[in-house]
């Protein structure tokens, strides 16, 4: 347990699931109600003033994305949660599900008043089968209370909720590769524009969120955009962040810090350091896609800017960790097998580009590639990036990217010895 | 034959896309539950959920084929999903992955001489905290070791048993 202000972990117990009763003792259902006094752009302007930014991994504002819907169209519209969480690294929508899922349930109905959007879908990925249950069972507590269903605490306002259980594939958390999930369509991704505001799920104007990001929504509208303002350590930024550690931590569990700590104290004191006394080499610092961090960045505020400015990303804030004896090169080439094996194969730099950056770093890892094999590979990237059809193959340049500007000694250290410098 | 899925589900599957403008939306409800009952989608499944929902057998063909936690041909009776990516890699992925294909003595993709089990690799199965992981049918276990393993797949030999 963390010693920071708790919100979305507040109620959280290890193995037990939070029920209407002690949801609402908390302070549940208060942002609903609150929200519901209000015209719904003002509801909007609200979580615009509150800074909160999308906790899915792009980190886009979401008070923005909600002012740009046309929540005042006429015919069908629809609210997505996007529950996929697949990106290796990630595991923190699943804690808040398991810990306190009317959180989510709350957030979905004050952005469907908000957006004015009466039917939503909560997708949540196959292996997610515990929290589908608890998500179901907190739907039907919140339509028995009148939170849910026709005329939501009397407001004239209705709200149906529904979940969608997936079959797997990473792709399906790209939002309109999910979109197509959801309707049953084949889910490669669609073309951007139109923006799934404008045409999403059957066509109709759609609004996606992540779990997280509408499970914060409730406690802003509760407590005031100063007090959401004032749990980041980042003056610029607002709110806590869901940190799910991993890797080579003693403590590799996941915690509610607030925005703007130090990469030093996630890893040295919540994560409890690296374990076996060694030392910290390098980190994922918010899931497979994104570039790496070292030692030199420990001192770095976790934060969506901060982490910008040194070419890297927030991400999910999945933070793996890896110790002084990892190969960076057998990580990345771990973490390019992911993207290459999770491709739709619907676009060329994607499928094909993926498997050549695969096949390289075979070679290097094996002791089997030339200098010529580094300049491919500089290469790939470089015609990779920026020319796919959606964001997954971007994500996998990611940790490439960084392995050649953080560390292109070891690639040059295995073409030379002809062999993994860290195999004996 | 052996039954694909319960008559009184299909009718319900019925009703329901009779009931909604896209009848498409249930078709991996449909292949879920079939999977379910049957253990794995055959090509009369793919029928099945096309007769059943109104729909073309290559749309839901089409989207059976892109997901892999579809089966679209015979597993064993529990599917084991290694997961290798990278927080499980880097604390023994690789050896929990040798351990289960010495006990279950198969390979990757292969399902046991007594039909009991299929072992995959996958991708992230959201347990990274509780790294090197495994799920068999929807229950995630972390933490793994050998000697885990062992007891688990024990266990759930077991229960299939009963």
């Amino acid at each position: 347990m963390s010693s920071y202000p708790q919100v979305l972990f507040k109620n959280r117990r290890l193995g037990e699931t939070v029920l209407l009763p002690e949801y609402e003792k908390s302070g549940g259902y208060q942002g609903l109600r609150d929200a519901l006094k209000m015209e719904p752009s003002q509801v909007c302007d609200v979580i615009k003033a509150s800074a909160l930014r999308g906790r899915g991994g792009a980190g886009f504002p979401t008070g923005i994305k909600w002012s740009f819907f046309p929540a005042d169209a006429s015919g069908e519209k629809y609210l997505v949660c996007n529950g996929d969480e697949m990106e290796p690294g990630t595991y923190k929508d699943r804690q808040l599900l398991l810990a306190d899922p009317h959180q989510l349930v709350e957030g979905m109905a004050i952005a469907a008043y908000a957006m004015q959007t009466p039917v939503g879908y909560i997708f949540l990925r196959y292996a997610y089968e515990d929290c589908s249950q608890r998500v179901e069972r907190a739907i039907e507590e919140a339509i028995a209370a009148g939170y849910l269903g026709r005329n939501i605490l009397g407001s004239g306002f209705d709200v149906e909720l529904h979940v969608h259980r997936s079959a797997g594939r990473y792709i399906l958390g790209e939002e309109t590769a999910l979109l197509n999930g959801l309707e049953g369509r084949r889910p490669n991704p669609r073309s951007k524009p139109p923006f799934p505001a404008q045409r999403g799920l059957f066509g109709k104007p759609t609004n996606v969120n992540n779990v997280e990001t509408l499970a914060n929504v409730p406690h802003i509208l509760a407590n005031g955009i100063m007090w959401f303002h004032d749990l980041a350590l980042n003056p610029e930024s607002a709110g806590t962040k869901l940190f799910g550690l991993s890797g080579h931590l003693k403590r590799p569990e996941c915690f509610e810090l607030p925005l703007g700590i130090t990469l030093r104290e996630v890893v040295e004191e919540v994560g409890g350091g690296v374990r076996g006394g060694k030392k910290f080499k390098a980190c994922l610092p918010g899931g497979a896609s994104t570039p790496y961090l070292t030692a030199e960045h420990l001192d770095l505020m976790m934060d969506f800017n901060p982490l910008e400015e040194v070419q890297s990303r927030l991400g999910t804030a999945g933070v793996t960790v890896f110790d002084e004896d990892t190969c960076m090169v057998a990580v990345t080439r771990n973490l390019n097998q992911f993207f290459a094996r999770e491709s739709c194969g619907w676009c060329t730099p994607c499928r094909d580009g993926l498997a050549t950056i695969s096949w390289l770093l075979d070679r290097i890892e094996f002791g089997q590639a030339t200098i010529d094999d580094l300049a491919m590979l500089k290469d790939q990237v470089r015609n990779i990036s920026g020319r796919s059809f959606c964001a997954l193959a971007e994500g996998a340049m990611g940790p490439v990217e960084a392995l050649l500007r953080l560390f292109e000694d070891e690639i040059i250290d295995h073409i030379k010895q002809g062999k993994c410098p860290f195999k004996r | 034959m052996i039954e694909l899925l319960p008559q009184q589900q299909i009718d319900s599957f019925k009703a329901r896309a009779d009931a909604i403008a896209h009848p498409h939306e249930l078709i991996v409800d449909l292949l879920r539950a079939i999977q379910s009952h049957h253990g794995w989608v055959p090509d009369d499944g793919v029928l099945l959920t096309a007769e059943t929902l109104g729909v073309l057998p290559v749309e839901v063909e089409e989207v059976a084929t892109f997901y892999d936690k579809i089966f679209r041909r015979q597993v064993g009776r529990r599917v084991i999903h290694v997961c290798d990516s990278i927080c499980c890699w880097v604390t023994g992925a690789e050896m929990i992955a040798e351990h289960l294909q010495k006990s279950l003595e198969i390979g990757l993709g292969e399902t046991s001489a007594d039909g009991m089990f299929t072992l995959l690799p996958t991708c992230c199965l959201g347990a990274c905290g509780d790294a090197p992981a495994m799920m068999i049918g929807l229950t995630t276990y972390g933490h793994l070791t050998p000697e885990k393993i062992d007891r688990i797949l024990a266990d759930v030999r077991a229960e299939v048993q009963e």
